[in-house]
């Protein structure tokens, strides 16, 4: 008999209440709304205060490719955040790209291939990558990971596809390739935590079915893969979003140049970098903190559609396998 | 193909490892009481140490913990005991959405709010933090109160004793455990974080004097070492400070995941 899922209908609830329920209940719902509160006043304010950027400037802000609060010859300033923008989405990309094919590995060699005991201390090293803080891999970026790369890797990957203008030019470090490698590093752990969990939440008949039907071992993830998918593209797309917000670590191995990048090897900036290097500074003219203001809206509402996607894609795979039939 | 996947986890695993390494190795030189204690001093100039910086991360954790615990705990024990009620799912939502917002906007959030009003402050670097470490707690705190049995919520009803209470005297206790591996997780993740602390706290070489001062933190230390043109004065000491904030990170986590290993039978 196979189970329609169906929204959660609460169970018939006890009828003795003291007073004391109702005001408990209010008291920690009160603060549980305090979320919802947060999450509007962030949107609110900082839509608030880019206003006058916005009205400066309207949509050109957002395809606009120069950036000068104080342009020489006095003119009015000019603000347009197109090469963060594409930076910002650029290294992600590639950091997808990068961390995927790893994570997915990962979460099925944790899910499937190992015993629980082993299991439990891999998964904490895993989840350590994420305990590390963005400074440190940044400074490890700058100190190990930059001439690596400038030494070794980036000119054997020029001499091979150099060809391709993607792959021109001169090859120090500090480009957004490398964003996009650390940012690769650093969004492993999060898409291999939900896509492991995707995995071991797939009940066990499917994969007794699939052996039962004389799959080898690798053949019987087959299965896992196969109802994992769109979870796991849920894990990608949240992996995604850590990587937008990302600061502190791009910002010091991505070269922080304002211009469109030609090729993976050239400096690029993104826009959570560009908040970090210039709000501090940013006194006069007034509209430069406004147009500051505005790249970190762009920022959080690029994060909030990604992050939104991705936890309902997720919620959408978990629930369909609780309709999965079960012996 | 399996190998591969074992392949990837090593592949993974190379850059913890070389991390680390990195830090110890760099780091260690630099590990005496001076430089723990110390003032910090400018840029290019040999000695000194990185007190404020140890000092400010602890403060400014201490009033982010002030903000974020109780409101992280009281929201996870409604989402956890509550699960019908109508702004549970909501909620839900927007607090996994919370959880990945970017640290600057963050950051942006707590400067228009606090300190375009009062200055750059300590308060406002704890405010920044302890709404990050407000989502994670919620869900770490949901998730331990969901795995309560509902016998012992059902056996001590059957006493006669108020739900309420029943929640307050019986499942938080036993929620305990995992309740504080979600504190001293928010706790190691927020104590890493640059980004809010650089538009809210600002950094500055001297030990805390006031609460609407600026201060310094070990990742505005590190960050700002980092960029130091003298890189054979500077850098040695962004390795020592790193080294004291990953020791920090480190123990959380081991201290997390000792508290949740199963007792293995047998």
């Amino acid at each position: 008999m196979s189970k329609t899922s169906r929204a959660k209908k609460k169970p018939k609830s006890i009828n003795i209440k003291s007073t004391g329920d109702s005001i408990f209940k209010s008291f920690l719902g009160i603060i549980t709304f305090l979320i919802f509160i947060i999450l509007g006043l962030l949107i609110l304010i900082l839509t608030l205060n880019s206003s006058l950027s916005i009205e400066t400037y309207g949509f050109s802000f957002l395809w606009g490719t120069e950036w000068n609060p104080t342009p020489a010859g006095g003119g009015a300033p000019i603000f347009g955040v197109l090469p963060p923008l594409l930076g910002t989405l650029t290294s992600s990309l590639i950091a997808i790209l990068i961390s995927f094919p790893i994570s997915i590995g990962i979460a099925l060699a944790l899910s499937e291939f190992t015993k629980k005991k082993i299991n439990f201390w891999l998964s904490f090293l895993v989840e350590l990558l994420a305990a590390i803080p963005s400074v440190i891999y940044g400074l490890w970026g700058i100190f190990t990971l930059i001439p690596i790369l400038s030494q070794y890797v980036y000119p054997a990957i020029q001499d091979v596809l150099g060809f391709i203008p993607l792959f021109q030019g001169a090859t120090h470090g500090y480009n957004i390739l490398t964003g996009g490698i650390t940012l690769a590093i650093m969004i492993i752990p999060t898409i291999t935590a939900i896509s492991r969990d995707i995995f071991a939440a797939v009940p066990d008949s499917q994969r007794e079915a699939i052996i039962a039907l004389g799959a080898t071992k690798w053949e019987s993830t087959k299965i896992v893969r196969k109802y994992g998918r769109s979870g796991v593209i849920g894990a990608v797309i949240l992996g995604l979003g850590r990587a937008v917000g990302e600061t502190m670590a791009v910002t010091m191995v991505i070269g922080n140049s304002f211009h469109l990048f030609d090729s993976l090897f050239d400096p690029s900036y993104t826009l959570a970098s560009l908040i970090a290097n210039e709000f501090t500074e940013a006194s006069s003219p007034e509209v430069y903190l406004s147009a500051l203001i505005e790249v970190g809206l762009v920022l959080l509402i690029l994060a909030l559609v990604v992050n939104v996607i991705a936890r309902l894609i997720i919620r959408y795979t978990k629930r369909k396998f609780r309709g999965v039939e079960t012996f | 193909m399996i190998t591969i996947c074992f392949l990837a986890l090593f592949i993974a695993l190379i850059p913890l490892i070389s991390i680390l390494i990195e830090v110890i190795i760099n780091g260690i030189s630099q590990l005496n009481f001076n430089f723990l204690t110390q003032e910090i001093y400018p840029l290019g100039l040999a000695g000194g140490g990185i007190g404020p910086a140890i000092q400010g991360t602890l403060i400014v954790i201490a009033i982010a913990s002030l903000i974020g615990i109780p409101i992280g705990v009281f929201s996870g024990i409604f989402l956890g005991e509550y699960p019908y009620s109508k702004i549970t799912f909501a909620a839900g939502f927007l607090n996994d959405i919370l959880s990945n917002m970017p640290s600057i906007v963050i950051g942006i959030f707590t400067w228009i709010l606090i300190v375009s009003i009062t200055g750059w402050s300590v308060f406002a670097g704890g405010f920044a933090l302890g709404l990050m470490m407000i989502p994670l707690i919620t869900r770490a705190t949901e998730e331990s109160i969901k795995i309560v049995p509902s016998n012992l919520r059902e056996a001590a009803l059957a006493l006669g004793i108020a739900q309420w209470k029943t929640t307050l005297t019986i499942t938080v206790p036993t929620a305990k455990k995992g309740i504080t591996t979600g504190i001293l997780l928010a706790i190691s993740r927020i104590a890493g974080e640059t980004a809010p602390l650089l538009l809210t706290i600002l950094g500055s070489r001297f030990f805390f004097t006031s609460f609407f001062e600026p201060t310094a933190a070990l990742p505005l230390t590190i960050f700002n070492s980092s960029q130091s043109p003298f890189r054979d004065i500077d850098w040695p000491k962004a390795w020592g400070a790193s080294l004291v904030l990953i020791l920090i990170v480190l123990v959380l986590n081991i201290i997390v995941r000792l508290l949740t290993r199963e007792k293995f039978k047998r």
